[in-house]
């Protein structure tokens, strides 16, 4: 699998070229290649006068390419001036730091980006918008030519972006090169000269902003057709399972959900990465349980405050980054598989080993597992089978609702096809699936019905056949809808 | 096989070696009463490693094992000095160690604070507690409490047996006990643990409830080999069992050991000094010997963990 495939990108000085493109696009790595995190395989960069094979982070900061990432990555427990000095220069080992001129040189830098900001305040106690402006403030010191910003808004309020796009006029007048990432769309066409939209790791082109409209920059962005490989639906939606209505969770960001999945459908969820989507699967699950609002389980009123609550409920959860919450790689597939169902499996916390590897033997048999026995360990399986064992843990509870995040992230296109299978398999036997991808592809071809989200909470809910143009539109909030 | 229990064969193996080159160049080793004597004053080691190793494979630590150990061995003795009976200083020496494991568990697992300050601090404060109170006087025992008030040979037969019972018992229910499976997944990864329906708050604070408890039987183990309880008993305790489980292959990140490596840990750093003795060595290298073995066993966890 490659990231990027053949990509040209061309930043102008004084210059504010957005780049766009769904989750896994390719942004990201591109960004990484910039700013020397990675290195190309093939190709050259050509930073002012220097045409370069690759370049390592501190040459990158040298050529005066700098960074701002939506989590500042500042030292809580400094100064913003000791922030600032240290990004300014590296300080030999044992030169003393001048603090007098180290502050007056942070609060000239603040007031270039219009920051109010005390060069005595300590990181920690400044919002996360102000760290944002004293990153910039350290670019600027650095002398950079080159500014990226990775979704500099997503934490912002209204008045806070006024001040950072004010920000960012001025380092264009300046001469600044700054590439912009956004999923908003209105922000490029309030910012952006012109626009890179990346899809599956290839540029499809780059346009003047003016020569495109919100639609045209959607079509370019999602513009393939959906691979019919997909197992096809063969039953009819039954029962209601899951009811959701007015679900709320400040911690997670989630308010006012309403939503329904059925027995023997898979509900597919949209959206684009910090919509919510893993947060309402975090609530349904107990892991930062709701604060307002009804969970309806096969008709009946429940409440869930804790993961155990809900795998008692017949909820389960197979959760986003299987490497880290999902298979302890340290243990055996069989110790793994039965870890959620000990006591019903185990009465009286007796562990049954004969037991245990049977059901585990099954699993193997059934998702086709492969691996030598129940006894081999987690972290010798490949990310697909990993998946399967994961799976097989929330299977083995025997649920009513199954939730899958992300079920075919980091598996390779075989092991994704059976996966698939898998799925479908289970949504006939009569389970409600609440399947979340990001894959766009995927949930078209998966889903009986597509809920996206956007924001915190549900702005649609479509039908399995969508176009991959109206659903994108509504994770960007292009449907007649005002945008936050 | 091999591979994954390739630490506890390499201890098995250099204790062996040990054992067999005392057997060929200093065979009174193996003179039975003082071989029985030296064995005999390891159990109450062996039982506050069983302790502490379920409070490491929780990636946990617990430095006040020493300090928990000399408390309720103060206590035992009270009550034994009081003319109670043996079983009532037991029971009153266990209830304590279990007050103290529960203050800690209660601080590590609710409130979250790190296990390594929080018993630093316990073991600071019973220990000066307890040299305030007892002004570091030696409490004679009445009759009938050393060795059980029967022959020294029974007496030591009984701790031994005590102690190798709960090596067993415990070794079993950490392999067939659903509980034993909860620790080695909560000391892995305690979040995928939580999202599997396991409570690791309430994992940890029993282990650390558990650790009180078996350092209270320690107490009165060590308590009835001698005829008078030293309040200062379990001065060094915690570096002996951390360093024992160490060396036996208790990863100190957590979910991995078991208590037989433990075993073997223990019985190799015990006898080092012993077998200087026999090879007419200055005792001095007891502890330049023991770092080197903790040190070799540490490197060997990275380099292994730098191979994966």
């Amino acid at each position: 699998m490659r990231a990027l495939k053949g990509v040209s990108f061309e930043l102008m000085p004084g210059e504010v070229h957005a780049l766009l493109g769904e989750n896994g696009a390719g942004k990201s790595t591109l960004i990484k290649v910039i700013t020397g995190a990675h290195a190309p395989d093939e190709g050259v960069l050509t930073i002012g006068e220097e045409q370069l094979r690759s370049l390592t982070p501190a040459h990158a900061r040298a050529l005066g390419i700098a960074c701002i990432y939506q989590q500042p990555a500042l030292f809580p427990d400094l100064t913003v001036a000791e922030n600032i000095g240290l990004r300014l220069k590296k300080p030999a080992p044992f030169s003393v730091v001048k603090r007098a001129a180290q502050r007056e040189k942070a609060i000239e830098l603040l007031k270039r980006v219009g920051a109010e900001i005390s060069p005595d305040a300590e990181v920690h106690e400044l919002s996360m918008p102000e760290q944002q402006l004293v990153e910039i403030a350290c670019a600027l010191g650095s002398g950079a030519r080159i500014v990226i910003m990775d979704e500099p808004t997503a934490s912002l309020t209204q008045k806070e972006q006024h001040l950072l796009f004010g920000v960012v006029r001025d380092l264009r007048a300046n001469g600044v090169g700054v590439v912009y990432i956004s999923h908003r769309l209105e922000e490029i066409f309030a910012l952006a000269d012109r626009v890179t939209v990346l899809r599956d790791g290839e540029s499809v082109g780059t346009h003047a902003v003016k020569d495109l409209t919100e639609s045209a920059m959607i079509k370019l962005m999602v513009g393939r057709e959906v691979a019919t490989l997909y197992p096809p639906a063969e039953s009819e939606p039954g029962e209601v399972v899951l009811s959701l209505r007015g679900i709320t969770c400040a911690e997670g960001g989630v308010h006012g959900v309403d939503l329904e999945v059925r027995a023997g459908e898979i509900l597919g969820m949209a959206g684009l990465v910090g919509a919510g989507r893993t947060e309402l699967a975090r609530v349904l699950f107990g892991i930062t349980p709701a604060d307002s609002g009804e969970i309806h389980l096969k008709g009946e009123k429940v409440s869930i405050a804790t993961p155990r609550d809900a795998i008692s409920q017949g909820i389960a959860y197979v959760p986003e980054d299987r490497r880290r919450h999902g298979v302890i790689l340290e243990m055996p597939i069989a110790h793994n598989i039965t870890m959620a169902v000990h006591p019903v499996l185990f009465p009286g916390t007796w562990l049954r080993k004969k037991r245990e590897s049977e059901m585990a033997k099954d699993f193997i048999r059934d998702l086709g597992i492969k691996a030598y026995g129940p006894e081999a360990p987690g972290g010798n399986l490949s990310g697909g089978n990993q998946q399967k064992v994961s799976v097989s843990r929330w299977l083995a509870t025997k649920p009513k609702l199954l939730i899958l995040d992300e079920p075919t992230q980091g598996v390779d296109v075989g092991a994704k096809s059976e996966i698939h299978r898998i799925i479908r398999e289970l949504a006939k036997e009569g389970l409600a699936v609440l399947m979340i991808s990001s894959d766009l592809p995927e949930v078209l071809g998966m889903s009986d019905r597509i809920a996206v989200m956007r924001g915190g909470t549900v702005t649609a809910v479509l039908p399995g056949g969508a176009d991959a143009h109206d659903v994108m539109s509504a994770a960007l909030g292009q449907n007649g809808k005002e945008v936050a | 096989m091999m591979r994954k229990y390739s630490r506890e064969f390499t201890v098995a193996g250099a204790l062996a070696l040990l054992f067999i080159s005392l057997g060929i160049f200093a065979p009174n080793f193996y003179e039975a009463q003082p071989l029985l004597s030296r064995f005999t004053s390891q159990m109450p080691a062996l039982v506050a490693a069983i302790g502490i190793t379920l409070v490491i494979i929780t990636r946990q630590i617990d430095i006040s094992i020493g300090a928990q150990f000399s408390m309720c061995a103060v206590v035992a003795g009270i009550v034994a000095a009081a003319g109670m009976p043996l079983g009532v200083a037991v029971l009153a020496a266990i209830g304590t160690g279990i007050v103290m494991g529960a203050f800690n568990g209660l601080l590590v697992a609710w409130l979250g604070l790190p296990s390594i300050v929080v018993t630093l601090a316990t073991m600071v404060t019973w220990n000066e507690a307890l040299r305030l109170w007892q002004q570091g006087r030696l409490m004679p025992l009445p009759d009938g409490i050393q060795w059980f008030g029967i022959s020294q040979a029974a007496g030591q037969g009984i701790v031994i047996g005590a102690s190798v019972t709960l090596l067993l018992a415990f070794a079993w229910a950490m392999k067939n006990l659903a509980t034993g499976r909860y620790v080695y997944a909560t000391g892995t990864d305690a979040e995928a643990a939580r999202l599997a329906g396991i409570n690791p708050k309430l994992t940890t604070f029993g282990v650390f409830v558990l650790m009180g408890a078996l350092a209270g039987i320690a107490a009165v183990l060590n308590m009835v080999q001698s005829p008078q309880v030293q309040p200062n008993a379990g001065d060094g305790l915690e570096l002996k069992v951390i360093a024992a489980a160490v060396v036996g292959g208790v990863a100190i990140t957590g979910g991995r050991g078991n208590l037989w490596g433990v075993l073997l840990g223990l019985l190799l750093l015990a006898n080092v000094n012993p077998a200087l003795t026999h090879f007419h060595q200055p005792p001095y290298w007891e502890r330049a010997i023991q770092g080197l073995v903790i040190l070799l066993a540490v490197v060997a966890d990275g380099l292994r963990r730098g191979k994966k």
